[in-house]
């Protein structure tokens, strides 16, 4: 039985600029795994693979749920099986918020207008911003349009949630908020590959950390190992930079 | 003769108002069907032109920078009067009607693909990442955006078009202002002439202000 996400030898290069230097990574279903390194590490190249926002070099594989992620018809396969979240919230600004939550299931799936929009009312309770619903997202907070793009990729009951700095763009008091409802999702079992800056929330959610540096993976381990006791000097340099910014 | 007995002659006028009508008619519709026309045409070629195969991509392009570089009198004459020489006889209207919607298609794509370009790629990489098809991520999410930053310059476009109509009566078509200087050979007066340049500010008018009004009104909103 593999991983349910497996990435072999993944490399991915813009024009001579090698941004991943082949990476090796397994993750198990219901793992939490929080993706830290310094800015140009190639955190967000890695995640972006996976539902291959980002295509890839050819001797690499990249398998989700044993299918192996390659263009062409599988795809909308992977990608009915991995939501994503962006630093950007990256909502569609034309619909309300209980329309952005249905357009998937309504398009992909075939799901009628009225189970739509039960299911995207229970997503958006989940997520605390119900009163929302029917507002358009240029009249939310940062923090609440986050949680309105958690719901909308919910909404497609992916197995597994791909998060690439899904605070970075937040005001600071809504920070937690979004990390909130993260950390309610981690509970429910759904896989989640999470590339953050914030060390509180890998410390206290994750699974594992990778820590990452110059397109690879330098070291990978339980939060209380990577985050406090770190081995590789780059690890280390890397920590106390973030905790003494 | 005084002035106005020559310019706004209000018998002649009254005498010539139902031949200009009736060229207003035909300006109407050949300007509508052309605007029509042209929009699909100009969608489905900024589509080939930003997603097809790079061959097709590059004869959209090269068929917007010579439709866009082409005077329309020069398009329309070679269509109504060469064309036949190969064994292609157009009526008046399909001759005039086929060189408004080729020029018109050629700027109205140049129009959607500047439209499709402000949409910020987070929004196709979010559609993407929902397991959105291409056609699905058009129709759903980028067209709809994309119609709010493409109206005012569509209007403008489809005001272009209307006026460019006037040149269809070079092929003898019964427009507006070929019918204009018809009743004006007829009265020996060049009254109707007047009366159309006004039947064209009128119809025109209302369009340009909305242009204006859009342009502030967007403008204002997208900040
Ligand atoms: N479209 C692109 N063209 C060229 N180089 C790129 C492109 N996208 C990313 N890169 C380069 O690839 C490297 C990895 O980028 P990536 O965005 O994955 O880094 P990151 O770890 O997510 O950084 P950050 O913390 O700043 O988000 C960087 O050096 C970046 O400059
Ligand atoms: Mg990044």
């Amino acid at each position: 039985m593999p991983a349910f996400v497996s990435i072999r030898n993944l490399r991915k290069s813009y024009g001579t600029f090698e941004a991943l230097r082949g990476i090796d990574l397994e993750i198990e279903k219901g793992e939490v795994v929080c993706v830290v390194g310094p800015s140009g590490s190639g955190k967000s190249t890695l995640i972006r693979c996976i539902n291959r926002l980002e295509s890839f070099s050819k001797e690499s594989e990249i398998r989700v749920d044993d299918i192996a992620v390659v263009p062409g018809r599988t795809l909308a396969k992977v990608r009915a099986e991995v939501g994503m979240v962006f630093q950007s919230f990256n909502l569609f600004p034309h619909l309300t918020v209980r329309e952005n939550v249905m357009l998937a299931p309504r398009r992909v799936r075939g799901t009628s207008r009225a189970d739509a929009a039960s299911q995207a009312d229970r997503l958006l309770a989940r997520v605390g911003i119900s009163e929302q619903a029917d507002k358009y997202p240029e009249y939310l907070s940062g923090g609440q349009q986050q949680r309105v793009a958690i719901a909308r990729a919910l909404a497609m009951e992916p197995q597994v949630m791909l998060f690439d700095e899904p605070t970075s763009a937040l005001d600071p008091e809504m920070v937690g908020e979004v990390l909130d409802v993260m950390r309610d999702l981690a509970g429910t079992g759904v896989t989640m590959i999470v590339v953050t800056h914030e060390m509180g929330f890998a410390a206290q959610v994750a699974d594992r950390v990778i820590f990452m540096d110059g397109g690879e993976v330098i070291e990978t381990g339980p939060p209380g190992q990577v985050l406090s006791a770190p081995r590789e000097p780059r690890t280390k340099n890397f920590l106390s930079a973030v905790l003494n910014h | 003769m005084d002035i106005f007995d020559t310019f706004l002659n209000a018998e002649v006028f009254l005498r010539t108002w139902p031949l200009l009508i009736q060229g207003l008619w035909v300006t109407v519709q050949l300007g509508a069907a052309s605007i029509v026309a042209g929009l699909v045409l100009g969608l489905i070629v900024s589509m080939i032109r930003l997603y097809g195969p790079v061959p097709l991509r590059l004869l959209a392009r090269l068929y917007i920078d010579i439709f866009r570089s082409i005077p329309l009198l020069v398009l329309l004459i070679i269509v109504y009067y060469a064309l036949p020489f190969v064994g292609l006889r157009l009526s008046p209207f399909a001759s005039a009607m086929t060189a408004l919607t080729l020029v018109s298609g050629a700027y109205t794509a140049e129009i959607f693909r500047a439209g499709i370009e402000a949409i910020p790629g987070g929004q196709f990489e979010a559609s993407a990442a929902l397991g959105l098809s291409h056609r699905q991520t058009m129709v759903d999410v980028i067209l709809p955006q994309a119609v709010k930053i493409v109206i005012p310059p569509l209007t403008n476009n489809s005001i272009n078009v209307v006026k460019d109509t006037a040149l269809a009566s070079v092929v003898a078509m019964p427009d507006l202002l070929k019918q204009a200087t018809q009743a004006q050979a007829l009265a020996a007066n060049p009254t109707p002439l007047i009366g159309a340049a006004v039947i064209y500010i009128a119809v025109l008018w209302p369009l340009v202000a909305l242009v204006s009004r859009m342009e502030r009104r967007f403008g204002a909103r997208s900040r």
